[in-house]
């Protein structure tokens, strides 16, 4: 158990390449972190950095108040899950477990517990004497946690441990590392591009994009008050429409639309971020409705996305699926202005 | 109902040649013929005219008759006084270099797989001893090791290793067979170092990485995870390296011949003295092929531990 703190880390792997820049960040002990963003953006080469994968170019990293900078791997007591699993091809499904202990110098007895017991809770029991070839993807994933489980770690590191296994499994595996987590009580720093990963598994997220951290929150903050329209639109699925208006004082003036804004935001030119679920199909007086040209449709059995032009900008808006609605409809919608996001059109950061 | 006309059904030349392609066994022996042919021309024609002249007494320009084992026996015997040191030879030869072979080419192959400024062009220097025609190299190393008028012995009186005038390499039968040895392991290691570092190069990196974060030290990190994933590719090149030293003809022939006194004498080399100078084809024929029950023994059983286990 262990707190982790980036502190102004950089990472460049070459002079015109940096991968990470100026991180600062910190991961409470027993917190369950999730560093997200499309690829590309750092994540990886953030925890490679934690692992002592990678060499650090600038800044430091600390685990509880050690700085770890010069420490190789092995002194570290950190766990790796990777994505492409790493399992020792030659080695059975015990010693590929067993292998950070006897590296270690722990006794036969003790690995063979430790073992044993990860074996048992990850309902490896039967395959400890099988080869890796011999396993099927959702197994050979669980040897991979399995792995560092037992070394009974400071922090777990996980590099997209869920990206190899079909849909089904990854949903079924992302609700057992919760409990795992839970039960275990140790720091977790997980790696991903999902959105959806990020949002169910996080107790924060770490949004990053092209090596420079936008946010972290819990994901509930992420997804109510995104502080720029990067973040407004990696999370959430469909993504947030962004709708550009001139504001004179209160009046904001869309291609196909006008609304009174709650307050005065000071800018010229903004982008109005209104996400597909924050329409409401009841349209009364006092409402701000707008009027959707439906092109596209899709009913979802429990969601229904109407896809439209609202003047020359596009639009989803997540409706009942009850509702009847048909291609080519012009169906009136009332904008949730409680969940309304303007942003700067210049610095596209949150303006609320 | 009408019976349907084809009108675009293939002409009946083009349907025969549907017909042998969709019969799978009889065009799976045809397409064999050719490799069958080449084979049989080139591997088993000679293998079996070779057996077929250690049971004669053939001499060159005169096939002779059946005799039956004699040949096999006048060498078991000892008659010629050579055999046996021969065999002892071959096997010391085998034997040595190719744990020097095996060692060296994996220090190289780790050296070559590092990160390292012009790599390529150093990787490929390695295939030089392979690249110069054998009988040029050996008649350098012959001149090398020539006592009075060459670098070997040169470098070792300057250096003080050795008193003036230096070791006589070719001339004394321990020295003969160390400097015969010294020369294979230098023509040998390059074929280990290449065929291990091709095999290094497709070990996963990212099995280094888990075993760096499970706290493996590099010694661990090749004893684990290294070695094992190269002893497909470390049998193999012992199988083919043991088989084409078993058989080495030209170093040795270049530079000693069996000399002196026979010490040097190698089965490859009494056999060609025997069959080709000697005129004796049958009794040459006959101890090429002592080996080859042995070697037999041995492919089978590298093959043996090279099977997919499952």
């Amino acid at each position: 158990m262990a707190s982790v703190t980036y502190e102004h880390v950089t990472k460049k792997f070459s002079a015109d390449t940096t991968a990470v820049n100026d991180l600062s960040l910190e991961i409470r002990d027993t917190e369950f972190m999730v560093l997200v963003g499309p690829s590309g953006c750092g994540k990886s080469t953030a925890l490679r950095m934690l692992a002592g994968l990678e060499e650090i170019t600038a800044g430091q990293i600390k685990i509880d108040d050690q700085v770890v900078n010069k420490m190789p791997p092995r002194d570290r007591d950190v766990a790796m899950v990777f994505q492409s699993y790493a399992l020792y091809p030659h080695m059975s499904v015990f010693d590929n477990m067993g292998f950070g202990l006897k590296m270690r110098g722990s006794t036969r007895t003790e690995i063979e517990t430790r073992v044993k017991e990860a074996g048992r809770i990850l309902r490896l029991d039967k395959l400890l004497g099988r080869k890796p070839r011999q396993l099927s993807g959702g197994q050979r994933q669980r040897v991979a946690l399995g792995r560092a489980i037992v070394r009974q770690p400071r922090v777990f590191l996980l590099d997209e441990p869920l990206s190899n296994l079909d849909a089904m499994l990854r949903v079924q595996t992302r609700i057992e590392l919760q409990k795992m987590h839970q039960r275990l009580g140790t720091t977790f720093i997980y790696v991903t591009h999902d959105q959806v990963e990020a949002m169910t598994m996080g107790d924060r997220i770490a949004v990053m994009r092209d090596g420079v951290l936008q946010q972290v929150a819990p994901p509930r903050e992420i997804y109510d008050q995104p502080v720029n329209m990067y973040v407004a639109g990696f999370i959430g699925s469909p993504r947030m429409n962004f709708l550009p208006v001139t504001i004179s004082d209160h009046e904001a003036k869309a291609s196909g639309f006008e609304l009174k804004l709650p307050e005065a935001p000071g800018v010229a030119r903004g982008i109005l971020g209104i996400r597909p679920e924050h329409f409401l199909p009841n349209v009364s007086e006092e409402d701000t409705a707008i009027e959707l040209k439906v092109e596209v449709l899709e009913v979802l059995g429990a969601d229904q996305y109407l896809y439209g032009k609202i003047g020359s900008d596009d639009l989803i808006a997540r409706v009942d699926p009850a509702l009847k609605v048909s291609i080519g409809d012009r169906v009136r919608l009332a904008v949730n202005m409680k969940r309304l996001h303007l942003f700067d059109a210049e610095t596209e950061k949150a303006v609320f | 109902m009408g019976t349907a006309v084809r009108t675009n059904a293939a002409p009946a030349w083009h349907q025969r040649r549907v017909r042998i392609y969709d019969r799978e066994a009889p065009l799976g022996y045809l397409l064999l013929v050719p490799t069958l042919l080449v084979l049989g021309i080139f591997l088993l024609y000679p293998f079996l005219f070779g057996i077929w002249l250690s049971l004669t007494d053939s001499e060159l320009g005169n096939l002779g008759n059946f005799i039956g084992l004699d040949n096999f026996r006048f060498e078991w015997r000892n008659t010629d006084g050579v055999f046996y040191t021969a065999v002892v030879n071959t096997f010391l030869y085998t034997g040595i270099t190719t744990v020097f072979k095996l060692s060296l080419g994996l220090v190289m192959a780790l050296l070559l797989n590092q990160a390292f400024p012009f790599r390529r062009f150093v990787r490929a220097a390695l295939l030089l001893p392979y690249i110069i025609p054998t009988v040029l190299s050996y008649e350098a190393w012959r001149w090398m090791f020539d006592p009075t008028f060459s670098v070997v012995n040169w470098l070792l009186v300057n250096t003080h290793l050795a008193a003036y005038p230096g070791p006589n390499w070719l001339g004394v039968p321990f020295n003969a067979m160390a400097a015969l040895m010294i020369v294979n392991v230098w023509r040998g290691t390059p074929f280990y170092a290449i065929a291990f570092l091709a095999g290094m190069q497709v070990i996963p990196l990212d099995l280094y990485e888990a075993a760096r974060v499970d706290g493996a030290t590099r010694w661990q990190q090749f004893t684990s995870i290294t070695l094992p994933m190269l002893q497909p590719v470390l049998l193999v090149v012992l199988l083919l390296s043991t088989i084409l030293t078993f058989a080495d003809f030209q170093g040795p022939f270049v530079l000693t011949n069996g000399a002196p006194y026979n010490s040097t004498q190698l089965l490859s080399i009494w056999a060609y003295q025997w069959g080709i100078p000697g005129g004796a084809i049958s009794l040459g024929a006959a101890i090429s092929l002592v080996l080859f029950p042995l070697l037999t023994f041995v492919v089978a059983g590298v093959l043996f531990l090279l099977r997919r286990p499952e």
